[in-house]
Parts: C-alpha cells; structure tokens; sequence
C-alpha cells in the first residue's frame, strides 16, 4: 500500500506504481498533460519509468482559459 | 507589412487575447476569431480528476496548431510558484518557450508584486524562457526586466479586470521611449478607446481578456478591439497633427469667398 498526493488530495494505491499507471487510473491517458513529482518536472517521455515512492506530492495540471 | 516582432517571431496583430471569463469554449474560440489575434494566453491549473474524462479541452478548441498559445502564471504570488508553473506549461506544450509571466502581490486589488517578478524573470531567462512580462507601469523596473533578458515588457494600463483605462499614459509613453524590447499594454483596458490610445502612444500591441470577455457581447467587442488596435496603430505611424488651442488656419481656402452681402436695411 502506498499514500500519493494528488493535485492536493490524499490517495492510497495497493501497489506502487508509475507516473503512466498513474495518468491510466485517473482515466488521463492520452490527455495533454504535464506532471510534477514533489516539485520536479516528469517529462511525458518518462511517465513509463517514473516511479512513484510513498509519500509522493503529485501536481497533474492541463492548460483552461485564463488571461 | 507592418508585423509584431516578439522574440523574433512576426505576427501579423497586435491585439493579444485572454481566453478566461468566457461562457464556454465555443464562445471563446468565436471571440478569439472575431479579434484577429495570433498570440492567446491560457492559464495552467490542476486537471479535474474524476470528472468526465470526455470533457473537451481548450486546447481543442485553440488548436497550438493555429495560434500561439502563451500558457500564464496569473494566480501566482511568489517567483517559485511563477517558475514551477511555466516549466509545466512548457512541459505540456511540448517545450514551447514562449510564456507570460506574471506575479501577483495582492489578491484584492491584483496589483503585481515586481520584486518578485524580477527573480522569477532572471530565472527563467536563465532556463531558456522567452518571457513577456506583465509588470506595474514603473519605468525603472520595465528596463530592469528589458535587461534581464525579458522578450517584451507589458506594463499595466491600470488593475486586472478593472476596465479602467489608461490612468497614466505619462509613466506609458516614458517606458515605451526607453524601451528596446517590444512594449505591450496588459490589463484595464475597458473598451475600444482605451486599445486605440494604447496604440497611439506608441505601444506595440495589447493584451486584454476581460474587456471583451466580460462585454454583453463579447463576439462584437472583440471584432471592436481589433479595429480599435489597427486604428490606434495606424494613427501612430501616421503621426497626428499637433494640438493647439486654436488655429486661425480653416481647412478650407481663405481667398475666392464669395462678395458679402449688402445690408438689406441700409
């Protein structure tokens, strides 16, 4: 079992996983996103590799209309 | 032809578009059309987990593809949140360099914080950020950003979504002369006189998003805003006429008037 946060919000998965697995349980596969792990940029060429440890901080962000 | 040269880059308008406060994505793309604008900002936010995967994007309806999307980092109050934002956006627009950076030092009155502005302005430059910089209309620190590396400096006509217009046009005109990076009005404009005298100072574009956004008819401000933006430009390569209290020079021709008329009454 391991503790991720999420975009601020606490979750627990079964097993650890990757940043890929990750974006393919929040059904954001295929999706422009980028990914921070505890500050740092995740390039989306290394989402496969990317392993999430726990007690890893997780921002997904996508881009909204703003000014 | 007459273009906006940022970073090396030319567009062919000056008048920059928010995409932020509008009804829905269809309304937004309408309004983006309607204004000409090659260069639109976005904003860089949490993904909605858990919601309907299926959710349109904004970046469907403003394909990168067709404009150059200038990712923000409005809602930031310090130089770290402003430089982890713009590498996520560079991230998500497959390493566009391209960004608008903004810190925010008040959430009430929006006013910007420069200090902060400028360290998160020399880090990105450092990292590779082309960086078109929102800022107060202060001259000293407009050339400070110039210095650091900043593609284009975009002072403030007056607060963020206040409509107010141009409230110093003195401080505009002393930052644009100074100025060897392109200068941009960004925030207060209210309405198409506001985007015209921006340009007739000298300015080399504008930014806007709630100008037209936040019109009852945002499709029709937004087309008034870019012959606004034309207009002004024009009228500035066109150099006006000086004022003067008066003239005594008429527009029409002194000789040839025809004899006057006798006194009817003599």
């Amino acid at each position: 079992m391991i503790s991720l946060t999420v975009n601020g919000e606490p979750r627990r998965f079964e097993a650890p996983l990757t940043a890929a697995q990750l974006i393919a349980r929040l059904e954001l596969t295929g999706k422009r996103v980028a990914l921070e792990r505890n500050g740092e940029i995740v390039p989306r060429g290394q989402f496969e590799q990317q392993q999430l440890s726990d007690g890893d901080s997780v921002e997904i962000v996508v881009a909204v209309g703003g000014g | 032809m007459d273009s906006l040269v940022i970073a090396g880059r030319a567009y062919s308008s000056r008048l920059l578009v928010g995409t932020g406060k509008y009804k829905d994505f269809e309304q937004t793309r309408a309004a983006v059309e309607a204004s000409g604008a090659n260069i639109v900002t976005v904003a860089i936010r949490r993904t909605n987990i858990g919601q309907n995967p299926n959710e349109p994007s904004l970046l469907d309806a403003l394909p990168p593809s067709r404009f150059t999307i200038l990712p923000n980092t409005a809602g930031c109050y310090s130089a770290q949140d402003a430089v982890r934002t713009l590498r996520l956006a560079r991230e998500l627009l497959d390493g566009h360099s391209l960004v608008k950076l903004e810190v925010l030092g008040d959430p009430h009155t929006l006013y910007p914080n420069v200090i902060e502005t400028l360290s998160a302005a020399q880090t990105l430059v450092k990292e590779g950020f082309q960086v078109m910089v929102y800022t107060s209309d202060d001259p000293i620190i407009a050339k400070q950003l110039e210095e650091i590396g900043c593609v284009a400096v975009m002072p403030l006509a007056s607060l963020i979504g206040s409509g107010m217009g141009i409230l110093n046009p003195w401080n505009l005109q002393i930052i644009i002369g100074e100025a060897k990076v392109p200068v941009l009005v960004d925030a207060g404009v209210g309405t198409a006189s506001d985007a015209a005298i921006a340009m007739e100072l000298g300015c080399d574009g504008v930014l806007m998003n709630t100008a037209i956004a936040a019109a009852k008819d945002p499709v029709l401000m937004a087309s008034a805003m870019k012959k606004a933006v034309e207009a002004g430009r024009e009228a500035y390569l066109a150099g006006r006429m000086p004022k003067k209290l008066y003239s005594a020079s008429p527009s029409s021709p002194t000789g040839g008037v025809i004899a006057p008329a006798k006194d009817k009454a003599a």
